[in-house]
């Protein structure tokens, strides 16, 4: 066996779950390789040659891959796929408009978002919101596969001692053409890695008053996030969201403010290890999952507790 | 060859293709059957997968638009998807397309269908919902994208047309992105990109009598035989409630002596 994990980076930096999508891989067994694919990216495939239980790195460097292009992407995969019985990359939005994309290159049925591993032809995964966990086999000869990353621990960046090579790249696709991006800057945590998650559901009643929940997820040091109907009514961009179709994180602390937890929401987050829930409603369905329950109006609550937490420091 | 390739008004006549799934209605809690073989479908609300409702949605504004003429939705799987096709008709899509077969296929199956309806139908766009909330694959637009060998705009949620065919805005983990796509393309949409209107009734009625082609998978040659078999389904593990808080400094002291989480 042997697998290929593709890593995922961001403006020259290892996207965590790429971390994570190792794990999952060492978890099938056999060798497993990392592909870091980009323009510049000679550093980040040194440094992923440290990372423990990683066989060989393979790096391809090319001005096409600066922006990673899901079809250039792809082709280069495919290429490379001859040599492998898996194909991973993370689940993100970047993992999954690849790898099944690279899967019908292949001619393979791609299998999403696995939360575990029961052997190297089956897994497990979240189906209808994560409200019932599908153990699946593939029959095809090459799997493709994305990970859930908070499903799996981080691998290790230190302890490996892979070789670097390099390989070509494979052309770009003249159809597609990057124009530009629009990234939300944060000098906070990368919401699905923080330790502390701060979200505001609707109960917010405005984007402006996003500020005390920053306030309070900078006095945990944490990260922000909204459910989709915080994101929908335009209070803070779609990068924010935690759900069924937005991202799915599990730190320590998750803290729901004014959410009332559709089960699209509870999807994104109910994997945390402690969740406080801050609602009026107190029929509210977030309660029934959460650890800490306060039924109080979110205007009186947070800047309690912000006080609270800055007599404490 | 597509003529579209080379004329700057291939909008004027394009085909618009917009897949549709029947899957149970978003606002049901599903439960795992005893035997663990899937979840409760029998005498359970079913409805169009919200994704593919956007993508309706937004074929019908290109073409009110002046940038499309004709929208066809297709629904592949049993009998019953005629009604997922209706509700696409009842909005305003113009005719239906049901490839019936006694399950849904998975998505790879699926994207080699539907690879050979756009080719039949000549279409210039194809616009899916990014995933359908049954299965939470994710995976049909890109793999019918990578069969045609087209443009893939991913998670989008702006479209505006122009001369040499899409620019788009996808909704990407770190913020937005915006690309340039040349027709013809595929395209999966996310939540942001519009509000579905309602059928009227009227609308209703009169798509009672929009056509609908029936055909199989094997009438366009697809093996739909799944790669993947599904060997159980379970309930995951529950989350109890837990205690009722009533102030900041008890709720700091419990995440903080208690959870030890902070």
């Amino acid at each position: 066996m042997r697998i290929l994990v593709v890593a995922e980076c961001e403006k020259g930096a290892l996207v965590p779950a790429t971390l994570n999508t190792i794990t999952a891989a060492q978890q099938i067994g056999g060798e497993v390789d990392v592909l870091v694919a980009g323009h510049d990216c000679s550093g980040l495939a040194e440094s992923m040659s440290r990372v423990s239980g990683v066989a060989r790195v393979l790096c391809c460097e090319h001005a096409d891959l600066e922006n990673h292009i899901t079809e250039n992407l792809a082709v280069l995969i495919e290429s490379l796929s001859k040599d492998y019985t898996h194909v991973m990359a993370a689940a993100t939005t970047f993992g999954k408009a690849l790898i099944p994309y690279v899967a019908a290159l292949c001619d393979a049925q791609a299998i999403s978002d696995i939360s575990d591993v029961v052997d190297a032809a089956t897994f497990i995964r979240p189906i209808y919101a994560g409200n019932a966990l599908a153990t699946v086999q593939s029959s095809d000869s090459i799997k493709m596969i994305t990970v859930r990353a908070t499903s799996f621990e981080s691998a290790s960046t230190e302890g490996g001692n892979a070789a670097v090579e390099k390989v070509e790249a494979t052309g770009a696709n003249q159809n597609v053409q990057f124009i530009e991006q629009m990234l939300s800057l944060s000098e906070r945590p990368e919401l699905t890695s923080a330790k502390v998650v701060v979200s505001g559901g609707r109960g917010m009643k405005d984007g402006k008053n996003f500020e005390m929940l920053e306030t309070l997820a900078d006095k945990l040091g944490g990260a922000v996030g909204a459910s989709r109907a915080a994101v929908d009514a335009g209070f803070v961009p779609n990068d924010y969201q935690v759900g069924q179709t937005g991202k799915v994180v599990a730190p320590d602390l998750y803290v729901a403010v004014g959410i009332s937890g559709a089960i699209q929401h509870l999807a994104g987050m109910k994997d945390s290890k402690i969740i406080v829930a801050i609602n009026t409603d107190e029929d509210a369905p977030i309660f029934q999952v959460s650890d800490y329950g306060w039924n109080e109006d979110l205007f009186t609550a947070v800047p309690e507790l912000n006080d609270e937490l800055e007599s404490a420091m | 060859m597509y003529a579209y390739y080379l004329v700057n008004h291939f909008v004027l006549t394009m085909k618009i293709l917009v897949p549709v799934k029947r899957v149970i209605d978003a606002n049901i809690r599903v439960r795992v059957k005893d035997d663990h073989s899937g979840v409760e479908t029998d005498n359970i609300k079913m409805a169009i997968n919200p994704f593919c409702e956007i993508a309706v949605e937004e074929a019908l504004r290109l073409k009110e638009a002046g940038n499309a003429e004709e929208i066809i939705v297709v629904s592949v799987g049993p009998t019953k998807c005629v009604e997922t096709i209706r509700n696409g008709l009842a909005m305003g899509a113009n005719r239906g397309i049901h490839v019936l077969c006694d399950v849904s296929p998975e998505p790879l199956a699926l994207a080699k269908i539907l690879k050979q309806v756009v080719e039949r139908e000549s279409a210039g766009l194809v616009l899916l919902g990014k995933q359908s909330i049954d299965d939470d694959n994710n995976q049909t637009g890109q793999m019918l994208a990578a069969l045609l060998g087209w443009p893939l705009g991913s998670y989008i949620s702006s479209i505006a047309v122009n001369d040499a065919g899409f620019q788009v805005v996808r909704e990407i983990d770190s913020g937005l992105e915006k690309l340039q796509l040349t027709a013809p393309a595929v395209m999966t949409v996310d939540l942001r990109l519009n509000e579905p209107r309602y059928a009227s009734l009227p609308n209703i009625m009169q798509a009672k009598r929009k056509p609908i082609e029936e055909l199989t998978p094997g009438d366009l040659g697809v093996d739909i035989t799944p790669r993947v078999q599904t060997l159980e389904v379970h309930e995951p593990p529950a989350r109890k409630a837990g205690v009722v808080v009533s102030g900041a400094s008890e709720l700091i002291d419990k995440l903080k002596n208690e959870a030890k989480v902070i």
